[in-house]
């Protein structure tokens, strides 16, 4: 697994693109991303690096947490570990900016989503619906839950009414459109979850059997053949 | 970072990709707009000329159909006004409308399909800023 960054969703917007598209964005501002420990296989049996984002006052944060943000040299809300092979090129205290990202390069997002409180079949699972009309009384209820005599009990994992979002998401294979090295910000095509200033994590896609690189020319040349 | 300074960034970046100057267009205007096309490997401008029937969105988000009568076929093309395929727009004819919308156009033709030219411009026609 690579290195991620954290960062606040800042909104959508519509950018032109050298083939002068409108492409969809959403600006992600991954500011002050910092190096906050170094985890190695002797003194933490694995290797990871652990990032913070977000700096707040003192008294944000607990006396344990100031404390082991101290070699960092900043004060953090947020922290997220990131499993690596090899931590070698990373120290404590070491900035972490938008350039770990290359435009064109495909990525991960991670956040959460937004709460949309207590939903019913039609909105949390795209559930059809009965006739509104015509004498029905069955409008929007989740029908039949099982069978009567066998299994004479409901699954487990029934889809059914109750709270939906307020939870992590994942949005795979995003294309990286715009890096602003100087603002520290991200333009990643297309939506990502979560409200705006929300916290999210972006991190180079995981792929299974295919090369970053092969992907990345393959996406390239779709676009082109579109014209 | 406070919510108003994202919305900030975010109209940085899309006024830095605003087109400086546009012409006032509106609802009944016959408008020329020069876009440009690539034709064979190459781009040349191409021009299409019509009435105005629709403008909606704001800022980089804002486009404009322009309706025009092509061989006897109702022709409408929407054109991002902001898009860098858009070289130049040229209002040739202001019409006078009572409607934003002037879909009731593609129900008529010919004679019945015209507009009334404006008498005078108003004054409050203000050019499109970026």
């Amino acid at each position: 697994m690579a290195l991620g960054i954290l960062g606040q969703k800042l909104g959508m917007t519509q950018i032109f693109d050298d083939k002068d598209h409108a492409v969809p964005v959403t600006v992600v501002a991954v500011g002050s991303n910092v190096v906050t420990q170094v985890k190695t296989r002797e003194k933490d049996g694995y290797t990871a690096v652990q990032i913070g984002y977000g700096e707040v006052k003192p008294k944000a944060l607990t006396k344990g947490e100031q404390g082991h943000l101290k070699p960092a040299g900043k004060l953090l809300r947020h922290l997220r570990e990131f499993r690596l092979e090899d931590v070698g090129a990373y120290s404590v205290g070491q900035e972490i900016k938008a350039d770990l990202f290359s435009v064109g390069q495909v990525v991960d997002v991670v956040g959460k989503s937004i709460g949309k409180g207590f939903q019913g079949m039609q909105h949390r699972w795209n559930a059809g619906r009965g006739p509104m009309a015509h004498g029905s009384k069955f409008h929007r209820h989740p029908g039949s839950i099982g069978a009567g005599t066998t299994p004479s009990r409901v699954y487990k994992g029934a889809k059914m009414p109750g709270k939906m979002g307020d939870e992590r998401v994942t949005v795979k294979k995003l294309t990286v459109v715009r890096v602003d090295a100087e603002r520290n910000l991200l333009l990643i095509k297309g939506a990502i979850p979560g409200a705006e200033g929300g916290l999210v994590v972006v991190r180079p896609t995981r792929l299974v059997g295919s090369s970053e690189t092969r992907l990345r020319s393959d996406a390239s040349a779709q676009s082109g053949s579109k014209r | 970072m406070s919510r108003l300074n994202a919305r900030l960034i975010i109209k940085e970046i899309e006024d830095a990709q605003l087109k400086p100057s546009l012409p006032a267009i509106s609802p009944g205007d016959t408008v020329k707009v020069f876009a440009k096309i690539v034709e064979g490997g190459k781009e040349r401008i191409q021009a299409y000329e019509g009435v105005v029937i629709k403008r909606r969105g704001s800022g980089l988000n804002e486009t404009i159909t322009v309706r025009r009568i092509f061989q006897g076929v109702g022709v409408e093309r929407t054109f991002p006004l902001h898009s860098p395929r858009i070289d130049r727009i040229e209002v040739t004819r202001r019409g006078e409308v009572r409607r934003a919308k002037l879909y009731y156009l593609r129900g008529l033709q010919g004679k019945a399909a015209r507009i009334k030219e404006q008498a005078r411009e108003k004054t409050e026609r203000q050019p499109i800023k970026a």
